[in-house]
Parts: C-alpha cells; structure tokens; sequence
C-alpha cells in the first residue's frame, strides 16, 4: 500500500472542506479524483502534501506522514499544482531539472542519472524541443506540459496532479492519460482530478466521487459513473456507450428542475 | 555546459571589476597620495602620516563600500527571489527604516557623545526588534504576503517615530545631524566600524547564501517547492534573519542605501538566465561593483561638498529603474 488516508478532516476560513475522507491507494492505480467544483478536490489533494492545515490519519507506505520530513515526502509523492506559475524565465531543462532537488544532498550538481531522468521525463511530455526556451514565454498548454515533465522527474512512487489536463489539445489530454496509465501499468501510481469526465471514464482504473467533502462513489469506472450519480451529484444527463477501448460518457445537458435536480 | 562557462564568466568580469574599484576606491581622496605610494604604506611598518591616512581612513572606507554593496545586492537577490517579486528589496521587511531609527535615537538622545559606536549599537539593536516583530506577525504559516504587509507597517511605525524625534529636536544641529546621516554615507568612518559590521555581514550573508536551492524550486510557487522537499519554515526563517542581520549591520554603519538592493539584481538577472540561486553570487559583487563607483563618484564629482552617497544611488537609481521599467513594460502587460 502506497498511501492509506483515514477520517481526512480539513477546514477552510471555518467551511468544512473535507469531511472525513478515508481510501487507500494501492500500487498500479491510477485514480481520477471527479466531482464538482467546490466538493473538496484539490484541498484533498493539498492535505496529503500537508499544505493545508488537516485532521486524520495518513500514511505513507508503512510510515505515518505526521512524521515524515519534506525531503522524505518529495521522494515518495510528487506533485502537480493547478496554478501554473512560473516566477522568473528560466530555461525549460533548469525547471525540469528542479523536480530532482529532493534526490540531491546540499550543493551537489546534476549526477548523471539526474540528467538522465530530466531527460525523460522530457521526452515523455514531449517538451525536448522547448529546452532552451524561457518558461514564461510558452503556451498555456506547453507550460502545462512542462510543469507536468517537472514533476515527472522527481521519480515518486506516487505522482499527485490537479487537473492536469485542463488547457491540452486534445492529442495533448490523451497522449497525457496514456503517459499516466503507462506509469500505473509499470507499478507506480497517479492520483489526478479531472474535469473531463470522458477521460475519467476511459483511462482510470479506478474513480473518486467527491461531493461536498465526503467519498459518495469509490470504484471502477464503470460503477462510478452511473446515470443516477451523474444526475444526484453534477445535475446533468449524460450519453453512455461502450467502445472496445472502454466506456464513454458524454455530459449532455442539465436535468430539468422537475426531475428533482439539486438546487 | 554553455551557460555555466557564461555564468562562471560573468562572476569572474564582475569580481574583476569589484577588485579594481576597491583598489581604486583606496587612491581617491583629499591627500593627494601617489598609487604606489599608497598601496605600500598600507602594508609597511611605519606609522607617518600617509601610512595612517591610508589604514585609518581610505582602508575602512573601501572595505565597508565592498561589505555594504555586496550585503544589499545580495539580500535583493535573495528577497526577490524569497517574495518572487522584482520590486522586493532590502528595505521591504522594515530593517532598514527600523536601523534608522536605532541610530536617530541615538543621535537624538546624545549617546553618541557618550558611547563612541553607540549609534551603529543602537541602530543593529532596532533591526533586531523589528525582524522579530515582523517575523511574529507572519508566524510559522504566514507566507509572503503577510511578511510584506508586516514589514510595510513596521516601516511605516519606524519612520513615524524618526518624524517625531526630527519635530521634537531640541537644536537645528541635532536635527541636521539626523538628516545627514540617513541620507547616507561612508565617509569618516574607522576600522571599528568595519570589525562592527562585519560578524553580523558574515553571519547574513550565510543564511542567505544556504538559500540557493530552495529560491530555485520558489520559482515554481510556494506550494510547488514544498512538494518538491523544500521546508519553507526554514527558508522563511533564513530569508528573514539573514536580511536583517545583514542590512541591519550595512544601515548600522552606513545610514539607508536605496536602490543598490532592487536595481543590480534586475540588471544581472537576464545574464544568468533568470537562474536565482545563480543570482545570488553574481549580485552580491554587482552590489560591491555599484556601491564601490558610487562611492569613488561622490569624492571625484564634489571632493569638498561631502555629497552624500545615498543621494546620488537614488539620482542615478530613480532614472535607470525607469528606464528598467520601460524596458521591460511590454513584457509586464
């Protein structure tokens, strides 16, 4: 067991946030964290790095997170944050190489195996050909996917990443979702939230329904993402269909007031 | 690597550079001493007149020129990068006003002709109580803003009180005193002053120095960094103190320098490629470069007006950083 979350309590400006979460994320899953704005996602998210002030119980692999140090932590979970800030220009491979900073002790410079794991995650992201580009200078979708290799290159068992996915093309998203099925595949595991129900339903292994703070569905796909949940929780109708590459959902259009949508 | 050869290259142009103007710095002044003549009598064993001049008067004055260029260049680096801001500066986290004010008490109150380093004394004692209170305030989570916001008030308070004891000062000389010495300057200040300063410098410029790393990942926001194995308790604490006890001991000795600390690091910025640990060496000797010409500037332009030397960074400062901002406007909208 990678990560085990139990009675996860947060509070935000005195709003309960999250309100007793409790999972476990096993090795080769890659679960989508969905629900709606608001329902607590990325403040989930948030608790487990501790960047956010929270009750409970976590552990992380055998070891109880309340006691681990950061260095300890930035080598077990890595981390994609929403915002995508990017203070100075620094060249694109400077702000890769910084995701290898928990592996290296004090000054010491890029070992070998440093460079080789920037390069990979480089190549993965598909952003080698922006090396010497000044990260301020890019696309919203090409920082994404630099922001991304970053945490790509610090080589966690765990990689956490909020919304990932939002501002990609298309090719983008799914080249994205097969990159984090493929880590899972190799042993590692992805926590994502997603927006993009479609992509949830077709590349997880593995769902998160959060509202209101609270786990309402835990499950695969298929068991999570239901006509009725789609209704009680998100307030929409929804095409369902099965492809051989999996299940497909497409949010069509909001429930009508009298077939008892939320308010 | 390319930019490392580049980046090695620019810290050895600008310690190049620094050593020059230190030497140079040491051979201008009122005694017309030759600049051979004067480089030996620092090292000879005699005790005449020059040789006195030159270790009691231009040594001092050289080496604080170096000491305090080199504390604000670097503590301008550090901050900016810290508040990932390129209008942070020393003087943001209130040190520099609450230094000043040490020192006006001291003034105002005659220690001064009482204690002979009473006014350095006084002014580091005030920078130590204000990054205290700043530090309080913003607390373990207080995060960037609020160490801004602090500071902004604890400068506010400092210079307030500086205000009241300039309204309330019993003879005009009292007064001008005041206002001489914080409009700045290195001018007859002794080898005390210097063994003064620069255990507190030292002391600093360590804290600040052990920064590098973790102003890299900032780069990325506070949240990135902490999940990167950064402990932002720490880099609060050693960007805060660090400041303090360095550009408390530089306003200590010197009076407030402005804009040494907020224009080089903007300067030197794009040579390193952006890089802010890199920034942090390359700026600290771009400080010493600018505050050693300064300092060589105000004795060759008015040798016997004793021009001021935060008066003209600020001359020379004020227009360049427009020009800095209308540089760079396109990329700011």
């Amino acid at each position: 067991m990678l990560l085990d979350v139990q009675n996860l309590q947060a509070t935000l400006g005195g709003r309960s946030v999250l309100n007793g979460l409790s999972f476990s994320v096993m090795p080769g899953e890659f679960i989508g964290l969905i629900g709606p704005n608001g329902a607590g996602k990325s403040t989930l998210l948030r608790a487990l790095l501790d960047l956010t002030p929270c009750d409970g119980a976590v552990a992380l692999g055998a070891l109880d997170a309340a006691y681990v140090g950061p260095r300890e932590r930035a080598l077990q979970m890595s981390y994609v944050a929403q915002e995508r800030e990017v203070a100075w220009a620094v060249p694109v491979e400077m702000l890769v190489a910084l995701g290898r900073s928990p592996h290296r002790p004090g000054f010491a410079p890029l070992t070998d195996a440093d460079r080789i794991a920037v390069e990979r995650a480089m190549q993965r992201m598909e952003v080698d050909n922006l090396r010497d580009r000044p990260a301020t200078e890019l696309s919203g979708g090409e920082k994404a996917r630099v922001l991304i290799a970053r945490a790509l290159a610090q080589e966690t068992p765990l990689l956490l990443a909020d919304e990932p996915a939002a501002g990609l093309d298309p090719s983008h998203q799914i080249a994205l979702m097969r990159l984090f099925a493929e880590l899972a595949a190799n042993g590692k595991s992805v926590v994502a939230s997603l927006h993009d129900l479609g992509l949830a339903a077709r590349w997880c292994t593995r769902l998160l329904l959060i509202d209101a703070g609270r786990i309402v569905a835990d499950g695969p796909p298929s068991q999570v993402l239901t006509p009725q949940t789609l209704r009680d929780i998100y307030g929409v109708e929804a095409f369902f269909g099965e492809t051989s590459g999996g299940l497909v959902v497409q949010p069509l259009d909001l429930v009508a007031a009298d077939t008892g949508a939320r308010s | 690597m390319n930019d490392t050869f580049r980046y090695r290259l620019v810290l050895a142009v600008l310690a190049l550079v620094a050593a020059i103007l230190f030497l140079l710095s040491l051979t201008v002044g009122p005694a017309a001493l030759g600049f051979t003549d004067g480089i030996a009598a620092l090292f000879s064993a005699k005790a005449g007149a020059i040789e006195l001049i030159m270790r009691e008067i231009r040594l001092p004055r050289a080496l604080l020129g170096l000491m305090v260029g080199a504390t604000l260049g670097l503590s301008g680096a550090a901050l900016q990068g810290y508040l990932r801001n390129p209008l942070a500066e020393p003087g943001l986290i209130g040190v520099s006003a609450a230094a000043s004010l040490g020192a006006v008490i001291a003034i105002y109150s005659g220690l001064t002709m009482v204690i002979p380093l009473a006014l350095p004394l006084s002014a580091l004692a005030a920078a130590v109580i204000a990054v205290v209170v700043v530090q309080a305030l913003a607390g373990l989570r207080g995060g960037t803003l609020t160490i801004i916001l602090a500071g902004v008030a604890v400068s506010s308070f400092a210079g307030a009180l500086t205000s009241l004891a300039l309204n309330l000062s019993p003879n005009p000389f009292a007064a001008l005193e005041i206002m001489f010495w914080m409009l700045g300057s290195l001018t007859d200040r002794s080898m005390s002053h210097v063994w003064l300063a620069a255990p507190f410098m030292l002391a600093g410029w360590l804290m600040l120095a052990a920064l590098g790393r973790a102003l890299d990942a900032l780069t990325l926001g506070n949240e990135t960094a902490a999940s990167m194995g950064i402990d932002m308790r720490r880099v609060q604490s050693l960007a805060v103190f660090g400041t303090a006890a360095s550009v408390g001991a530089a306003t200590a000795v010197s009076g407030a320098i402005g804009f040494v600390g907020l224009i080089v690091p903007h300067v030197l910025r794009p040579l390193v490629g952006a890089r802010p640990s890199r920034l942090l060496p390359a700026s600290a000797l771009g400080g010493a470069c600018m505050l050693l010409a300064a300092d060589i500037l105000v004795r060759v332009i008015a040798p016997d007006r004793d021009l001021k030397l935060g008066v003209l960074t600020a001359i020379v400062g004020a227009p360049f950083f427009l020009w800095l901002v209308y540089r760079t406007r396109r990329k700011l909208a």
